[in-house]
């Protein structure tokens, strides 16, 4: 119950600390506009991150075993601290060797650039380069089976590690790191190839319906309502159990593609229609019709290449989308079928390891690599679309 | 001085574009007394909102105040505190905005949103303010006083909400308001209505006010001193008459010259001469609503039609037949006599090409992701099949006619174009078809005086040398007395007047007419109080008023 | 009639025909399923009973209007079938009192409810004060640190924020069980407990969408002209939010929380998964991977059901809080 009282506790005595800074900051400079017009919300505010950090500093100082027994809290918070330190040092060196190398259009793009931006395109960048040579990085092949087993990863022979897997091996003796990244290819590789699919079709019939309109619109938008109607991923799953009477193994992940392509591609069916929509009323457009053009030069002359920034952005959200219903379409055992070395799958196969996280964290790292995998992809592209649709919103003012 | 109450000294004021600050206003002195009206005009850009929001110590997000000071009757608006200036606001200054439709709120009837300035500062309790509230929409000449003020901001037409917002800047008698372009939305007969009402009011309670506008002819009704501002700086100042009658430099003059541009109007066409294009009895419809009735009229060769009328009376629809992008429900609209096809579809290339479009916002006419050469190439190739070398100095050819090097902006996206230069690439790419007939529609209208004024003669100068005729939609009077031949007046999808401009501008007339005409604000100080004499004799206020509803 | 009832009414028929489309579309989606189907599910060990109960539940005798119209009456009757698992049990075990799908999904459906309502409550308030609060403070440090969490949050996958609460919240500080071991007459508190972990793995992903849509709700609206002519009028910060804000915020706010709780139906799917929560969603994973038929199709039309009418509700009670809706002119 005492934890309870705490909450309020720790709320008052930052209320208090936040109202003394801003006293404090009043008198120091004067009365400066500043401190003078600050509310007591945002000295609070203030207040709470202070003793987010001193939190934050504190846990990262503390030892990291307690009578010889590892601290697994304290070697998370400082995996955490190093990865994240790590990725603004690359960002940052990143993005420095961007405003230096390359055409004047790069160079001009990467001044203005945020550092969560040029993390996205750094991590994107890594995450091509592996999924293409996976072949040559991975040091072992992706379905191939050693005697040992449950091998723990760190390479310490002395914990139970092997140095040649240095992440260790599954319950069936597959070596962890050649596992992920090949799930770089596989994973990252089909959804890909989903999404242009997807973007394939809904594109297309997008912008058919905007440039016709009339009936053909009418009747895309119902078939497209409708099929919005069911939750995807319900739908999906519905879809696949039909799928999975007629086909198995490989022939199941073909078909899971085609599934999430065509109900994915409603999406982009809508957005493409509205963007379309939106350069069909131009006036430029008008005087086009006018002057007698056919369809094809409408549509790949006047109205695509305006639809390029809003579609690419798109394109980044849809993959993102795919990428995360694929991996959870994996993780419940109804995705990317074996013997192809996929995320989703690992994290299912792997999660026990996680109970072992506190006298080993190390254990608990594997499933937890893999999860991370598919967070960081997407985040990465998150970062990305987000700096690329504030770039265009900012360029029309 | 005791009666100075507001002043302005070497004001700077910056906007954040793409990460760093550019100036906006570059140190501007202003300087008002109590009860003093100042004009402040300028183009589309000059800064005159951002100057008259930061007289009220306010700037909008991602814009400051970077240098000078900005006093009101004593107190420092630059360092006072957001307390300080909060109790200023809406008590003391009172601001009235362009779009009175968007700012009002649309949760609340109107006299909940009057009486809150004086409640809040505590002038008034509830009750009085509500009745003084009712007082002022009688004295702004509102429909109904008694209840138009409970009612929400979307059941209010335009005109009114503007007389309502005005109402409620007055509502704690502040010594100050901003106007800032607040008929600038309406259309001429409905902004008369409003700028008599603003002006009544301010005398009869002898505030002070900045009424910022773009339009000479309204800021001369309103003002005791006129400012003049061109990209954030002043031009200059003067007393209202005598800025007028002696303008002292440069750029002022040539905007009180825009008004002298008038080409003679062409002898009327041979009687048995076939026109270019003639509209007869054309009825159209969008859906099931009924837009056009029943509307005739010719244009010959070398000639100018403007037709004219407000918002809504389906000028522009009447383009759309003409085109093909309407087909009409009835009648038919004849090219060199032959009979056109109602669906442009079904049109020749030929018929297609005969006639011709010219915008009013260059910028969605031209598309952003061509270069001016493909813009203007493509309608060269498509229809006269020229390629290569032959259609690349066609273009050339082209652009020297609405003189723009090709050298030098051919290879230019129009994002890299001021909007004059993109309007003459509109009627470069007009002119490659080599057409018989433009239509132009609303061209002049979203750019500033000056540049209107070269666009006008450029198509005039085209006219003469190609033996183009034109249809000039426009609700713009002085447009029309420059340019036009012949005036076809258009109200609520029918014609209600047609024939030669001379005789157009001479009485008698259509009633509706002659609203129209007198409506338009002219360069004269007295003009508004003339007017309103005049119609108050002759009652023709009541036509206004009903066209009001 | 009053013009928003109408309005209502002219949505609520409309939903009503989305729904009978997609139970066409469910249906016919189960009805491409091959001939031998049943034969093929229950294995070589099948009764022919048992076949012949399958081949008459899919009753492929019969011309395919006929079936679609006699499998409708029967799910607007309750009455869901038997599962496929019930079947084979029943042939070779003999037992005789046969579970129908309705008794298997109905306790499943009240704990499903359970853990998306217990999200819900902990997700509302929470993203709404987020959002409002990041778009006051826009472009502040608080409102980036916010954007690039909820950022992070959007971007993981469900299991791997489940896992990294499991980690930290059951594995390192043993304060909540990993499983959530929900079983009958259990307590309330005890229902809690078990149900917190999997509820906040769901909070962290509704909370990150309602929060961004939130925000841009708010920005969108704070930017419209009457908050500055009410800041011009001198009107107070507070009352700013309170009077010329929220009247009109709440339209947007109510459709991003409808459209919001519209998506944790999704989420239930996995995040039931990986604490074997005993809800619908982990029922309809399993019966997929055991191509349990009437099992899939119930639980598809039910989520499909919840899913149309929360859009539903957020079009509707939107419109509800338009003023410009209720005071027509």
């Amino acid at each position: 119950m005492s934890a309870w009282i705490l909450v309020p506790a720790v709320f008052a005595s930052l209320l208090a600390l936040g109202w003394a800074g801003r006293l404090a900051g009043q008198k120091a400079t004067g009365n400066a506009p500043t401190y003078r017009d600050m509310p007591l919300a945002v000295a609070f505010g203030y207040a709470f991150a202070l003793a987010l950090v001193v939190a934050g500093v504190w846990l990262y100082l503390q030892p990291a075993t307690l009578d010889g027994a590892p601290r697994a809290s304290v070697i998370f918070w400082r995996w955490a601290v190093h990865f994240l330190a790590a990725s603004a040092v690359a960002a940052f060196v990143f993005r420095l060797a961007g405003r230096h190398i390359g055409t004047e259009g790069t160079k001009k793009a990467f001044r203005n650039m945020p550092l969560t931006a040029a993390f996205g395109i750094l991590v994107v960048l890594i995450y091509a380069l592996t999924a293409i040579f996976a072949g040559w990085i991975a040091p072992h092949g992706q379905s191939q089976v050693f005697a040992t087993a449950n091998v723990v990863p760190g390479g310490n022979a002395a914990l139970g590690g092997n140095p040649e897997f240095p992440l260790g091996t599954d319950q069936i003796g597959r070596d962890i790191l050649s596992r992920l990244i090949y799930g770089a290819q596989n994973t990252v590789g089909i959804a890909f190839a989903t999404t242009l699919l997807a973007f394939f079709l809904g594109g297309t019939l997008g912008f058919l319906a905007a440039t016709l309109q009339g009936w053909v619109d009418q009747v895309l938008s119902r078939l497209v309502d409708v099929l919005m109607a069911i939750p995807s991923l319900i739908f999906s799953l519905l879809l696949i159990t039909v799928a999975s009477a007629w086909v198995s193994g490989a022939g199941l992940t073909a078909a899971m593609v085609v599934i999430i392509a065509v109900i994915d591609s409603t999406r982009v069916f809508r957005l493409s229609r509205a963007v379309g929509m939106n350069i069909v009323v131009m006036d430029y457009i008008e005087a086009a019709k006018l002057r007698g053009e056919g369809l094809t030069y409408l549509i790949f002359r006047e109205i695509l290449p305006n639809a390029t920034a809003p579609l690419l952005a798109e394109f980044g959200l849809r993959f993102c989308f795919v990428f995360l219903t694929i991996s959870a379409l994996s993780f419940l055992g109804l995705g990317i079928q074996p013997p192809l070395a996929d995320w989703g799958t690992m994290v299912k196969d792997l999660s026990a390891f996680i109970n072992y996280a506190a006298f080993a964290p190390q254990i608990a790292s594997a499933p937890l690599l893999a999860a991370g995998a598919i967070a960081l992809l997407t985040v990465a592209v998150n970062f990305v679309v987000d700096w690329m649709l504030q770039r265009s919103s900012g360029l029309k003012e | 001085m005791t009666d100075l109450l507001l002043e302005m000294h070497d004001v700077q004021i910056e906007g954040r574009s793409d990460e760093t600050w550019m100036p906006i206003i570059k140190g501007v002195d202003l300087i008002l007394k109590k009860g003093e009206v100042l004009g402040l005009i300028g183009e589309s850009g000059a800064g005159k909102s951002t100057l008259g929001l930061a007289a009220m110590g306010f700037t909008r997000d991602g814009v400051r105040i970077s240098g000078g000071t900005v006093t009101f009757d004593g107190i420092d608006l630059r360092t006072a505190s957001a307390e300080t200036k909060r109790q200023l606001l809406g008590k003391r200054i009172a601001y009235v905005a362009q779009s009175a439709a968007a700012s009002f709120n649309p949760a609340h009837k109107l006299i909940d949103q009057h009486t809150e300035a004086p409640v809040q500062h505590g002038t008034a309790s509830k009750a009085e303010s509500m009745a003084d509230g009712i007082e002022l929409y009688r004295r702004l000449r509102l429909p109904d006083p008694d209840e138009i003020g409970f009612r929400y901001p979307h059941q209010v037409s335009g005109g009114q909400l503007q007389r309502a917002m005005t109402a409620m800047a007055m509502a704690t008698r502040p010594d100050l308001i901003i106007f800032d372009e607040p008929t600038t939305a309406l259309d001429v007969t409905t902004q008369i209505e409003v700028l008599a009402a603003i002006r009544d009011i301010v005398e009869q309670f002898g505030t002070a006010a900045i009424y910022i506008t773009h339009d000479l002819a309204v800021v001369a009704q309103m003002a005791d001193r006129i400012k003049v501002l061109l990209k954030g700086e002043e031009v200059e100042e003067a007393e209202t008459r005598e800025m007028l009658s002696a303008p002292k430099e440069d750029y002022t003059k040539s905007l009180w010259a825009v008004r002298a541009f008038q080409r003679p109007a062409k002898p009327a066409p041979a009687t048995d001469a076939i026109p270019v294009v003639s509209v007869q009895t054309v009825t159209a419809a969008y859906g099931k609503i009924p837009v056009l009735h029943d509307v005739s009229f010719d244009i010959h060769a070398g000639r100018t039609v403007a037709v004219v009328g407000e918002s809504g009376s389906g000028k522009s629809t009447t383009a759309r037949v003409i085109t093909g992008l309407l087909p009409q429900s009835a009648g038919v609209v004849e090219l060199d006599g032959e009979p056109l096809p109602a669906d442009y579809r079904k049109r020749s290339k030929d018929q297609l090409r005969q006639i011709q479009m010219i915008y009013q916002m260059a910028d969605t006419a031209l598309n952003p992701r061509q270069t001016i050469a493909e813009i203007v190439g493509r309608p060269v190739e498509f229809y006269t099949g020229l390629k290569g070398h032959a259609k690349r100095n066609r273009v050339a050819e082209l652009m020297e006619q609405i003189e723009l090097p090709a050298s030098e902006y051919a290879d230019r996206l129009p994002s890299e174009l001021s909007g004059g230069q993109k309007q003459r690439i509109g009627i470069a790419r007009a002119l490659a078809a080599e057409p018989k007939f433009i239509i132009c529609d609303e061209v002049t209208s979203a750019l500033d005086q000056l540049v209107a004024e070269g666009i006008l003669r450029l198509l005039a100068r085209l006219q003469d040398d190609l033996n183009l005729s034109y249809m000039f939609i426009t609700h713009d009077l002085a447009t029309v007395r420059s340019i036009a031949d012949e005036v076809v007046v258009m109200k609520d999808g029918r014609v209600v007047e047609q024939g030669r401009k001379a005789e157009m501008f001479r009485p008698p007339h259509h009633p509706y007419t002659d609203l129209l005409l007198s409506s338009v604000p002219e360069m004269d100080p007295d003009w508004l109080t003339n007017l309103l004499a005049e119609r108050g004799v002759h009652n023709i206020g009541d036509a206004a008023a009903a066209s009001i509803k | 009639m009053h013009p928003v009832l109408k309005i209502i009414l002219q949505r609520l028929a409309l939903g009503l025909l989305t729904l009978f489309i997609v139970s066409i579309v469910i249906f016919t989606a189960v009805n491409m399923l091959p001939g031998d189907f049943a034969q093929a599910i229950l294995g070589q060990s099948a009764t022919p009973e048992a076949v012949a109960a399958i081949r008459r539940d899919l009753g492929l005798d019969q011309p395919y209007v006929v079936r679609y119209f006699g499998w409708l009456t029967d799910m607007l009757q309750g009455n869901l079938g038997i599962s496929y698992a019930q079947l084979n049990f029943q042939s070779n075990m003999g037992g005789q009192n046969l579970k129908t799908v309705a008794d298997q999904i109905a306790p499943r459906f009240a704990n499903t409810m359970f853990l998306a309502g217990v999200a819900a409550v902990i997700a509302v308030p929470f993203a709404v004060t987020l959002g409002v609060l990041a778009a006051l403070y826009r472009n502040s440090a608080f409102d980036k640190a916010v954007n690039v969490g909820t950022l992070t949050s959007i971007s993981s996958p469900e299991f791997f924020l489940a896992y990294i609460l499991v980690l930290f919240l059951a594995v390192l500080n043993p304060l909540l069980p990993s499983i959530a071991n929900i079983y009958q007459g259990i307590s309330l508190a005890d229902r809690l407990t078990a149900t917190l972990l999997p509820a906040l793995t769901l909070t962290l992903v509704v909370t990150a969408h309602m929060m961004r849509m939130t925000r841009a709700a708010i920005i969108n609206l704070l930017a419209s002209p009457y908050i500055e002519m009410a800041r011009l009028k001198g009107v107070s910060p507070f009352r700013i939010i309170v009077k010329h804000a929220l009247p009109n915020a709440w339209a947007p706010i109510i459709n991003v929380i409808a459209l919001n709780l519209a998506y944790l139906i999704t989420g239930v799917v996995v995040v039931e998964v990986v604490f074997n929560y005993p809800g619908i969603g982990q029922l309809f994973v399993d019966a997929v991977k055991n191509r349990d038929i009437p099992v899939v199709q119930a639980c598809c039309l039910i989520f499909a059901a919840a899913y149309i009418l929360l859009n539903l509700a957020a079009d509707i009670l939107s419109m509800l809080a338009n003023p410009r809706l209720r005071h027509p002119k």
